[in-house]
């Protein structure tokens, strides 16, 4: 969307309108602009030539990294070299490059780092199938480790005068919940 | 109070082992630089490219003229300040005339560019025009000064990111365009 | 003067930690009746020490001491006052004080409240308190201290950073730090209870009230966070999965599993080790999120200016507490008794699944979170892990915890009836399915992840409505008032927090699922269609705040031909930033937001605008709301309030038995 702003003069950043001669130039500009504007306003139009392109850029770059700035998407940045890979993409999918296609021809400059989410390959296999092993592993120490108790004979305790009293102390206040929580 | 035996005091142990597995990367960490990317184009053939040149924009500069030849292609810009940093060890390195320096002029205007030549320096034996950032995205270009050291066939073989220091000349560069050079 | 009157107050803490930490600990386990009674009256006055040098530094900053080096970066002449006071945490030694602040204030609460507790347990307790107090006090000291001065001095301060000037930095960092420090407590108590070898359920009926208000406070302060972050960064977003945020994360998460676990230990004196071990993992992972912000070993947004030696005397102190506490735990925890018999299917078992859910959670945050480090340092490439991959790895492990939300709180203790619990469920399934299949066709697009969403939020509020009908049926006998009256506090608290999670369920599905987006350049009196909105634009204005000029969009919301509101999307521009801030215009309500933000200006009169229309998404921190309620619900309960009538009772039958 900054492309647009460049085109219109500037880089777009460090702009002041407020600055002494050319707010006052805004603020009459407006003025004058106003009443006719309200005459010819229509349905604003979406940024880009083709809407659906620009949606499909903002997607693929909503999942790639703003080099420039601190971790920030490529989408979101208003950083010079994000609006530049913005267009970068834009062209490419106006040639009609697939997605896989420009991922590569980003990956081939910047490396893998650019990437949101990072590629399966040999040394991302441990993050990507971690979380399910770490689950398995840990759902079936749970069920061995149940499973193994039961089997365990369970000890009788003969409770002192002291622990018969105390025990008394928490079913009373048990009685009083239920067992509810 | 007898209680059951547990199965094995291994178990115990492991959280205190993880921990100090991941203290260990945490204390490598310490030392490493979570921006600092590194080139994927190191060993690859280096992007060809043909631009104007700086201060004659009828010249044409191709990538493909410095085949034959270890070079360097440096880039830098005029708003850039830490060019101005690595600027005089540029100056004083292309004194000695080990390879050519290339300048990449990246998104700057023709004006500004020469005019800070013309005030810092130039020890570029060119300076190709790259008003638009083209050729620095295929370099992956992303913090300007970045330096890239090429080889005879046309190979990256180092890419410094950030001002070039004397250090980084004398223990890195030289040597290495010695060995390419041989 | 006052700057040096708060250093030396630091320093004088930092001498009556070291007794805190040492002389009560050994004390405890001497038997030194005298060492022992030293705990309280220490923690009093470290938390009186620690307040002066606080307020030290609150003064330099309301008088513009800009002397003071800390004050001249984080503060300005023209700061509102509000955000001088904020400006104390504005950056890493402030933050540090705050940290050590809200731990001493910790520790003045426990040694109000624990009456009951017998002398040996308070002593271990503060004693373990004081030393990470006296850690964090060393590293202030010796690498971030607040009142370092800036001689002669400057006539006016840097500013604090225009992002932060916000009520968001109010009241966000303390309310996490308030979660964050608080499971502090729960890990003295796990320490305590390690040291003393006397770890039941007394023990967990402790420790369970500290864990839930550090929870709740922790809940509320990434739900601040994360609602600061949607209205203040201009695109709409409110999680990005970026480290800083997952380091706020995991010791919510780990916390959640905790208080679980220790209604266990409670109530059936089961999960002993691991309630332990979760409490020193829940504390762990504050620390270690202390770490990652500081340190540099990471990128972040939020993180602050990084320096290699801070980061090693962290490091180090990481190693000492929490390579410390697990190898007592190594140690110790082997000789701990098992608890009450349950069988596979049971309430006990099922809790015991929620934690090793939440847990592995907490685990796949850590990993994708220290990923790209870990691969760096063994040298075998860079790079990044993002919001696609916590996405999809996050989500799917915490379905069957959700799932289990459903079931879990109606099975009984020791053996559950699974049929009779099916029997009891049924409508409640019966009705998800029909609003997982119904309400995305009614948005009008169906979508599997939305359907997802709802069957489960639906799931969960409906099982909880099965759950507390079974309370006040009628068929009992007696009144449904009188009876839900007599509810405890803690049962229905579990309720609420449990509903709270499926009204952030339904927020974060259908905001996901069905907001609408455009970047439109608009000219004065261009309308956009969004949503079941019209928005049009009607002009800009200029003007000043106390500290920035303002530029100021005006756009006019109608829906059908009726104005609804008008709303006012900013710039601002601070004299110390160069790119102005943008600030959206949001119009919040239940049924959803409308949210319009000023890109750049693309001619004299147009600019491109971003309009989004978000359905349902501020259920998302009234969710988390809603689960703080549930909090604050549980703490109220009548045992926690009855336990300070039977102190003495309790205090002479516990000694007997420690």
């Amino acid at each position: 969307m900054n492309d647009i702003a460049r085109d219109a003069g500037g880089r777009g950043r460090g702009w002041a309108p407020w600055a002494g001669v050319r707010g006052a130039w805004l603020l009459a500009a407006w003025l004058c602009v106003l009443a006719p504007g309200l005459a010819a306003a229509k349905e604003a139009p979406e940024v880009g030539d083709d809407p659906a392109a620009e949606r499909h850029m903002l997607t693929l770059a909503a999942e790639l990294r703003c080099l420039q700035c601190q971790n920030q998407t490529l989408a979101d940045s208003n950083a010079p070299l994000a609006v530049d890979l913005r267009q970068e993409i834009r062209e490419l999918i106006a040639k009609g490059q697939t997605d896989a296609q420009i991922k590569a021809y980003l990956g081939a400059r910047y490396g893998d780092f650019v990437f949101y989410r990072p590629p399966l390959q040999s040394n991302t296999l441990l993050l990507w199938f971690g979380p399910a092993l770490v689950l398995v592993a840990g759902m079936s120490a749970l069920y061995i480790t149940l499973k193994r108790r039961l089997a365990q004979p369970e000890a009788p305790r003969d409770l002192s005068d002291a622990e018969a009293r105390r025990a008394q102390h928490l079913l009373d206040d048990d009685a009083e919940e239920g067992s509810l929580s | 109070m007898s209680a059951p035996k547990r199965s094995s005091s291994f178990f115990f142990l492991l959280p205190l082992l993880g921990f100090l597995a991941i203290a260990g990367f945490l204390l490598k960490g310490l030392w490493l630089d979570p921006r600092e990317i590194p080139s994927p184009l190191i060993d690859k053939p280096a992007p060809a490219f043909r631009l104007e040149s700086l201060d004659a924009p009828g010249r044409v500069i191709d990538s493909k003229d410095m085949l034959g030849k270890v070079w360097l292609l440096n880039t830098w810009a005029s708003w850039c300040v830490s060019c101005r940093e690595e600027h005089p060890v540029l100056v004083d390195f292309a004194r000695t005339a080990a390879v050519p320096i290339v300048g990449l002029n990246y998104k700057d205007t023709r004006v500004d560019g020469m005019r800070w030549l013309a005030q810092f320096g130039n020890p570029y034996v060119v300076s190709a025009f790259d008003e638009a950032g083209r050729v620095g995205i295929d370099y992956g270009v992303y913090a300007v000064p970045e330096t890239f050291l090429i080889d005879k066939q046309g190979v990256v073989r180092f890419k410094q990111i950030g001002p070039v220091t004397p250090e980084l000349l004398h223990d890195t560069l030289l040597p290495l365009i010695q060995r390419l050079n041989a | 003067m006052i700057p040096e009157i708060g250093n030396f107050s630091l320093m004088v803490a930092t001498a009556v930690a070291l007794v805190l930490g040492t002389l009560p600990i050994v004390g405890a386990a001497r038997g030194n009746v005298r060492w022992m009674a030293l705990a309280r009256p220490a923690s009093r006055v470290l938390f009186l020490l620690v307040v002066v040098a606080a307020s030290c530094l609150w003064a330099s900053l309301l008088h513009d001491d800009f002397s003071v080096e800390y004050v001249a970066t984080v503060s300005a002449r023209a700061l509102p006052l509000q955000y001088k006071v904020a400006a104390f945490w504005g950056g890493h030694e402030g933050s540090m004080l705050l940290w050590l602040l809200i731990l001493s204030f910790w520790m003045f609460a426990v040694s109000v409240f624990s009456t009951h507790l017998p002398r040996e347990m308070i002593a271990r307790i503060l004693g373990v308190m004081g030393l990470i107090a006296m850690g964090f006090l060393l590293f202030i000291i010796l690498t971030s201290n607040p009142f370092g001065r800036l001689l002669p001095g400057v006539p006016d301060g840097n500013d604090l950073n225009p992002l932060l000037q916000d009520p968001g930095m109010v009241a966000h960092p303390p309310m996490l730090y308030m979660g964050y420090v608080g499971f502090s407590v729960a890990f003295a108590f796990a320490i305590a209870a390690l040291l003393g070898g006397n770890l039941d359920a007394t023990w967990a009926r402790w420790s369970r009230p500290w864990t839930t208000v550090a929870w709740t406070f922790l809940t509320v302060g990434i739900c601040l966070g994360s609602a600061w972050a949607y209205y203040t960064l201009g695109w709409g977003g409110w999680w990005f999965w970026d480290p800083v945020e997952n380091a706020s994360f995991m010791p919510w998460l780990a916390g959640t599993a905790l208080m679980h676990s220790l209604a266990v230990t409670e109530k059936r004196s089961g999960f002993k080790v691991w309630t332990v071990l979760l409490a020193i993992f829940a504390f762990s992972l504050s620390l270690l999120g202390t770490f990652l912000v500081r340190s540099g070993v990471l990128t972040s947004v939020h993180a602050f200016a990084s320096d290699p030696r801070r980061g090693v005397f962290i490091l180090i102190f990481l190693g000492v507490v929490i390579g410390g506490s697990l190898a007592l735990f190594a140690w110790r925890a082997p000789k701990v008794g098992l608890g009450e018999r349950f069988e596979i299917v049971s309430r006990e078992s099922m809790l015991l699944a929620n934690n090793v859910l939440f847990l592995a959670a907490a685990a796949c945050v850590l990993l994708g979170t220290l990923y790209p480090l870990m691969l760096d340092s063994l040298g075998l490439g860079k790079i990044s892990v993002g919001p696609p991959y916590f996405d999809a790895v996050f989500v799917p492990l915490m379905a069957p915890a959700l799932f289990l939300m459903g079931i879990g709180p109606l099975a009984r203790w020791r053996k559950a009836n699974l049929p009779e619990i099916a029997a009891r469920l049924k409508w409640a399934a019966g009705v998800s399915v029909l609003c997982a299949v119904a309400v995305p066709l009614l948005e009008g697009r169906w979508s599997v992840m939305v359907a997802c969403g709802v069957l489960l939020a639906t799931w969960i509020f409906c099982s909880t409505v099965v759950n507390l009908w079974s309370r006040l049926r009628p068929a009992d006998g007696g009144q449904i008032g009188a009876k839900f009256a007599a509810l405890p506090r803690g049962y229905l608290g579990m309720l609420t927090a449990h509903v709270g999670v499926a009204v952030f369920i339904v927020g974060v599905t259908l905001v996901k699922g069905y907001e609408v987006e455009k970047d439109v350049r608009m000219d004065v009196g261009d309308t956009v269609a969004i949503g079941p909105y019209t928005a049009r634009f009607v002009g800009t204005s200029e003007g000043s705040g106390p500290n920035y000029l303002y530029l100021r969009g005006q756009f006019e919301m109608l829906r059908g031909d009726k104005l609804v509101r008008t709303m006012f999307p900013e710039k601002r521009k601070f004299a110390s930033k160069d790119e102005p801030m943008t600030n959206a215009a949001i119009a919040p309500s239940i049924g959803g937001d409308l949210y319009v933000s000023m890109g750049e200006p693309v001619s004299q009169t147009a600019w491109v605008v971003r309009v989004y229309y978000k359905p349902f998404v501020d259920w998302i921190w009234g969710g988390c709301l809603v689960m703080a309620c549930g909090g604050v619900l549980a703490l109220s309960d009548r045992r926690y309030r009855l336990s300070q009538r039977r102190s003495a009772e309790e205090v002479s039958a516990a000694g007997a038995t420690a």
